[in-house]
């Protein structure tokens, strides 16, 4: 069994297209099993993104029986396009704020619950509920809570003297408001990676640096983030792929407003495309996001890659 | 056969190492005091919205916007409840969402546990290019798939009143089919399987086969029984991402009897003519939140580990 496995590749090379033939049938269970996920990704995935780019090439307004090809027109459209230039501003500030944010609150939790301390499981439990929830359900109890004239925050920041605030209504405050909202609901989730990667850190290594003179802070500098580095990838790319595609929460609380203050790239990819049906031009605009995404994430891993060589 | 003792064996070693752990140099009492302090008023300020929420869904609507605000209701009621309940068809949406979620956990479970197998444990022509190009498709943003999705729904040939090819009627739009069977497939549900399928050893495998077992029989018998941890770890994350889920009902959907608990929580407040009505809505939130706050307390120990299995690879 073990020698006929091991010689196959010669063989089939040596055979060309009737061995792959050959295999193929004989294999064809395995295509047979592959095969409902295969045409799924076949229709709603790939036949999907291509027809988006076919799409973007085209004037496709649902209601009009018209749909001519005008090349890169609507591309064209995209740079002068002030709305879509501030779209991809605000999701910038909304990924700049939330991404370090839920680290840095997701790594600080995750280090005190990784010490000798009595109901862990209870606070892991808390910290990390805002996760499953859905998030309509968050943006709605946020919404409330930061509403301008019942708001709980504007109440509890004046028994402190800070002056009530229209967080949700003010356009230089609502953004900074639904990056808290966020990040509320993403630490949970950094917390628990980060804790992950902080318990498969060997106990000697902080007993070495202890021996060698090293304090709290610096063991923390040179072992704990150069040997969390694998979980901060993670997290990074993870959390700023999601935080380009931020919808639920936008929608939820503040509507893309106030003035376009929160109206996000795929906020506005949905307004283009299912409320004016110009789905040419949000196909484009998804085109232009995913060309952003793709470079960024191509990025992140070069420069992972080299810190890690180094 | 093998199998009981080994998870046995599974369970018993991380406690273990855990109570190696815990024993070492205790902390100081001033870091003790320090860590347990911001542990107590981290996780306060962390619960006080969700605890809001449940106080106001008992509260009054007149108790409801008292200030200073009230942690502890006036006369609590349960009116709230059933008056959001009365309020819409909401049995109906929380039909809908159990149905939707429930299907696709149970489809994507079984189409990714069959690919997954295939993948990890069998060698036939063109496996590892079609791995890597499902691999790339979890590269593609969502957003890009939003506006095709929704045309290949509409065009579904011979469904909702479409003729044999796809056009005149909605197709798949507002209905069950569209809000479930594209989720059949999942890459990242199919990657964590193969992953952990790739460990079962080949020994198994191949023992079923002088046995005579055929590949569905093996597939059944032997790898879906010990992949069982990660199957668990997936389908769970399925629910709660399927039961949350609001972008693909809002674009989806139009019919009210088709909303899902998300949907349609987020329209009610979306179409309040003059003022949130936030007493229902507070009611309306909490029912919404109770199947993943369940699921996610039963299973809890899944998803930490199922965490740990992602973060770490």
């Amino acid at each position: 069994m073990a020698a006929i496995t091991a010689d196959r590749p010669i063989r089939r090379r040596r055979r060309g297209i009737r061995r792959v033939l050959f295999d193929v049938r004989k294999e064809w269970s395995a295509y047979a099993m592959l095969a409902p996920s295969l045409i799924l990704l076949g229709i709603f995935t790939l036949f999907a993104v291509a027809f988006s780019l076919y799409l973007s090439f085209h004037r496709w307004d649902i209601l009009n029986p018209a749909k001519p090809y005008v090349g890169l027109d609507n591309y064209r459209e995209l740079r002068h396009d002030a709305y879509f230039r501030q779209a991809v501003k605000n999701t910038a500030y909304f990924t700049l704020g939330t991404v370090p944010l839920s680290m840095a609150f997701g790594l600080a939790i995750a280090l005190l619950l990784n010490q000798k301390i009595h109901g862990r499981a209870i606070f892991r439990t808390l910290f990390y509920l805002p996760v499953v929830t859905p998030l309509v359900v968050s943006g709605l109890i946020w919404k409330w809570v930061l509403d301008g004239d019942f708001g709980l925050l504007n109440y509890y920041i004046g028994k402190i003297g800070i002056s009530p605030q229209l967080w949700l209504s003010n356009p230089s405050l609502a953004m900074p408001s639904v990056i808290a909202m966020s990040v509320w609901a993403n630490v949970g989730f950094t917390m628990l990676v980060y804790l992950a990667g902080l318990q498969a850190i060997p106990q000697e290594y902080y007993e070495a640096a202890s021996v060698d003179g090293a304090g709290k802070w610096r063991q923390f500098r040179h072992v704990t983030l150069p040997l969390l580095a694998p979980s901060s990838f993670f997290i990074c790319v993870y959390l700023i792929i999601s935080s380009f595609q931020v919808f639920d929460q936008i929608f939820v609380m503040t509507n893309g407003g106030p003035l376009r203050a929160t109206t996000t790239v795929v906020y506005y990819i949905w307004q283009a495309g299912f409320q004016q049906f110009t789905m040419g031009y949000a196909s484009a605009m998804a085109y232009g996001l995913f060309a952003i995404i793709f470079v960024f994430t191509i990025v992140q891993v070069v420069l992972y890659n080299r810190r890690t060589d180094a | 056969m093998s199998v009981a003792p080994m998870q046995a064996e599974q369970a018993a070693r991380p406690a273990a190492k855990k109570r190696r752990r815990r024993r070492p140099d205790d902390l100081g009492l001033p870091t003790t005091v320090l860590t347990y302090s911001l542990l107590i008023v981290g996780s306060i300020i962390f619960m006080a919205p969700f605890a809001w929420m449940v106080v106001a869904s008992f509260k009054h609507l007149d108790d409801i916007f008292s200030y200073p605000p009230t942690w502890i209701p006036h006369n609590p009621t349960l009116s709230n409840y059933r008056d959001f309940w009365d309020s819409q068809n909401v049995a109906r949406w929380f039909f809908n969402s159990a149905f939707v979620t429930l299907t696709i956990v149970a489809a994507q479970t079984v189409l990714s546990a069959m690919a997954a197998y295939c993948f990890a444990k069998r060698t036939f022509p063109f496996r590892d290019g079609l791995f890597l190009i499902g691999l790339g498709t979890m590269a593609i943003p969502t957003a890009v798939l939003l506006v095709p999705q929704y045309l290949v729904l509409k065009h579904i040939p011979m469904f909702g009143g479409n003729d044999v090819l796809g056009n005149g009627g909605h197709g798949w739009l507002d209905s069950y089919w569209g809000l479930i069977v594209p989720n059949g497939f999942n890459m990242f549900s199919i990657f964590m399987m193969r992953q952990y399928m790739r460990s079962i050893p080949d020994e198994l495998i191949d023992a079923a086969k002088v046995d005579g077992a055929g590949h569905f029989r093996i597939f059944a018998k032997v790898v879906v029984p010990l992949s069982k941890p990660v199957i668990a770890v997936t389908a769970i994350f399925a629910f709660n991402f399927y039961w949350n889920n609001f972008q693909t009902p809002l674009i989806i959907i139009s019919s009210p009897d088709h909303y899902t608990v998300p949907l349609g929580l987020a329209l009610f407040v979306a179409s309040a003519a003059h003022r949130t009505s936030w007493d229902l809505v507070m009611a309306g939130s909490v029912l919404a939140t109770l199947p993943v706050l369940i699921a996610f307390l039963v299973f809890q120990r899944y998803i930490v580990r199922g965490i740990a299995l992602s973060g770490l690879k």
